[in-house]
């Protein structure tokens, strides 16, 4: 009898059960890494009516997060600030400026700046910036190193994993009320822990803020109604 | 007088009527090697397409459109087609659901548990059978698939990493349920192709068409029988013989889980894992007599497929229907027995609430009637013992609906008692997976061996050379003794 394949086929065969047995777990990695990063459009500068710099406000200028944000202390919202604010400055320097021309139009018409949102959470989560920023959840735990940031653009996912990440563990994030604002913290800018002699380590200091902050414990901050109302 | 024995009973009772060609012993007399081969490889690759399998075909897709619809209307609109409610949330699906899994659960028995007790008779139903066990987790898995309501987040059953940083939740039966039933499949399948192997050898071998050849020369990857591939395949069947063996038991157990944790008066019993089990194989074996039957007549398999096999398959209901019939009446015993109001109110209203019908049809198809198979004569009436699989069918589904449905039309709080009525959708789907199980058992039919032919030939070589000797049975004896003329007390082949 004739032989029914070609000598080949051994070898097909050999590498089809082991391409099937790495190829399809490796795909599923693949395909998990991609839409961790470029499926969240992390890392991608989001276009905007004015080109704004935050890099320029916050790290040439010094200008506080909350002169612009003025309700992240006590609202569920940061606030996006209003056209007065902006030509608070800007009716004085740049004034003529063609970068500001939507900015001076919208002071005229009345009608706000159309910006567009850069971190657009699902509408079946409830995030409250007064809770996290007067818990000692630092601006650039969630928003990176804004103050470089020419444009501003997403630097997490904000993936419910992401979210949980902290919610599981807040001392691995956690910094003192008063370094909210600071960007570029580090643990050891908390001085010396007494209980070691040593400059505070993020865990160390973490506990102590857990405790001091009363945050609750990981049950109820993993609780689904935390988050989804 | 000389003292009575079962034995002289058995021997006084009036002989069988059954026709001529049909015969007790495991394989009909003057089967050879060859013979065994040639009659199941036929079917496959010289057999016509009769009329009467494509008519049953068209039949089957007829049906199977049927379930295409009722599926792609779940899809697209949401389980509100469906008759389901607040209170009882568990309609059709879940009934089906079990009633389909349960029924796979011969097929293993037979494929396993029976391989590993050398129970010789299991050989020529166990191809069929474990067919009939994929087939009908497919339709469970259709039930469940449809039940979850966001059909494009159903993936989300399995523990994969995902964006949500999330897990299952482990501590629920209906989770440890999603790893029992996709154990069940995918050990399920591998048995029956690991076994298929061999027989895939042979039809490449006997295949004509350069096409058809090289079809089943890829199936059987590579098969020469070699004694080294003999020597492993042996291996690789008994292991996974032994681990199907467990998941016999361990499947509808896990299932019967998914109702005993909960509170729910008439689910919260002890008796589940084992009363869902014996019910489990009560539908199964009742769904091999039901295939079995036409089987052997339309491939004329009568002397492979024997009498004794029906009659094995018909034993085992009597017993398993035993152990039913115990769980039934231990239901009602702890409802009295507990003292609590709900569980004792769950009793009475089983029997004589507004599904009273239900609960009497059920006590009458798997108490009363399976009592009739203790009548050897109504065991080997081909009509009568096809009747009583069908109706054990619909009394192991009504089974279902009694546990699921009645219960949950009243639980402990009155005001939430509410009844339930299937709507068309719910039918539409039961009915469609009869289309999906049977399109694919006919296509099986025709493409693979619906009976084990290496297996057979293994079993017809010991019966030539080693059965005539060892318990005086075969041709050597050809009416002499009980084996001649009473199986029941013939000695299994050990």
């Amino acid at each position: 009898m004739a032989q029914l394949f070609h000598p080949s086929s051994n070898t097909i065969a050999k590498v089809s059960i082991v391409s099937g047995v790495l190829g399809i777990p490796g795909l599923i990695g693949v395909g998990y890494a991609i839409n961790m990063t470029y499926g969240y459009q992390v890392y991608k500068p989001i276009e905007q009516p004015v080109q704004f710099s935050h890099k320029h406000h916050v790290l040439d200028d010094g200008i506080d997060c909350r002169y612009c944000h003025t309700a992240v202390e006590k609202s569920t919202s940061a606030g996006m600030p209003d056209t007065h604010t902006c030509m608070s400055c800007h009716s004085q320097i740049w004034s003529d400026s063609p970068e500001l021309a939507p900015v001076r139009a919208s002071y005229i018409s009345g009608q706000p700046i159309n910006w567009n949102r850069v971190h657009d959470l699902p509408d079946f989560v409830f995030f409250n910036h007064s809770t996290h920023v007067n818990k000692g959840v630092g601006c650039e735990t969630c928003h990176g190193r804004i103050d470089q940031a020419p444009l501003a653009m997403k630097v997490h996912t904000m993936s419910m994993q992401w979210c949980l990440d902290c919610h599981r563990h807040p001392e691995k994030f956690l910094r003192p009320k008063e370094a909210v604002w600071t960007m570029g913290w580090k643990a050891s800018d908390a001085g010396v822990n007494p209980d070691t002699g040593k400059p505070f380590t993020q865990i160390e200091l973490g506990r102590k803020l857990v405790k001091n902050y009363k945050i609750a414990h990981e049950r109820y901050l993993t609780d689904c109604y935390t988050c989804h109302h | 007088m000389a003292v009575i024995t079962p034995r002289e009973i058995s021997r006084r009772l009036p002989s069988p009527v059954v026709d001529a060609d049909e015969t007790f012993d495991v394989v009909g007399k003057g089967n050879t090697l060859a013979t065994v081969t040639q009659k199941v490889s036929d079917a496959v690759l010289r057999d016509r397409l009769r009329p009467g399998w494509v008519a049953f075909l068209l039949f089957a897709l007829l049906l199977l459109g049927v379930m295409a619809v009722a599926v792609v209307g779940i899809v697209v609109m949401g389980v509100g087609l469906w008759g389901i409610n607040n209170s009882v949330g568990w309609g059709f699906d879940i009934i089906n659901f079990v009633w389909w899994i349960g029924i796979g659960h011969a097929g293993t028995l037979i494929s396993a548990i029976l391989l590993l007790v050398h129970q010789n008779w299991r050989t020529s139903i166990n191809r069929f059978a474990e067919a009939m066990t994929i087939f009908a987790v497919f339709c469970a898995g259709l039930f469940v698939l449809s039940h979850v309501g966001r059909h494009q987040y159903a993936y989300w059953l399995f523990p994969l990493p995902n964006s949500m940083g999330m897990w299952p939740q482990f501590r629920s039966p209906l989770e440890w349920d999603v790893f029992a039933v996709s154990t069940y499949a995918t050990v399920s399948i591998l048995f029956w192709y690991v076994g298929l192997i061999p027989d895939l050898a042979t039809l490449r071998d006997r295949a004509v068409r350069p096409l058809v050849k090289k079809a089943y020369g890829i199936a059987s990857l590579g098969w020469r029988g070699s004694n080294q591939h003999w020597h492993r395949y042996m291996a690789v069947y008994l292991i996974l013989a032994g681990i199907s063996t467990p998941l016999v038991l361990s499947v509808h157990s896990t299932i019967s889980f998914d109702f005993a944790f909960s509170q729910v008066p008439g689910w919260h019993a002890t008796v589940f894992p084992p009363y869902f089990v014996a019910g489990a194989l009560v539908g199964g074996f009742a769904m091999v007599l039901i295939l079995a039957i036409p089987l052997r007549e339309i491939f004329n398999l009568k002397d492979l497929i024997t009498m004794r096999h029906l009659e094995n398959c018909a034993k085992i209901l009597v017993c398993t229907t035993i152990f039913v019939s115990y769980g039934y009446a231990m239901e009602a015993w702890t409802a009295y027995y507990s003292g609590s109001i709900d569980e004792r109110f769950m009793a009475w209203n089983r029997a004589f609430g507004p599904y009273g019908w239900s609960y009497w049809s059920l006590l009458f198809c798997n108490m009363v009637m399976p009592q009739l198979l203790w009548f050897r004569k109504i065991r080997t009436n081909l009509v009568w013992l096809y009747f009583i699989s069908v109706v054990l069918s619909i009394g192991m589904w009504l089974e279902r609906w009694v546990i699921i449905v009645v219960s949950l039309t009243r639980t402990m709080l009155p005001s939430t008692w509410h009844g339930y009525t299937p709507t068309g959708w719910d039918w539409a789907q039961y009915i469609g997976t009869f289309g999906l199980f049977l399109t694919c058992f006919l296509l099986f039919c025709r493409v693979l061996p619906v009976i084990a032919m290496a297996e057979m030939r293994e079993l017809v070589h010991h019966e030539m050379h080693h059965g005539a000797h060892a318990h005086g049975h075969g041709d050597a004896e050809p009416n002499g003794g009980f084996s001649g003329s009473d199986p029941s007390v013939t000695p299994a082949h050990a």
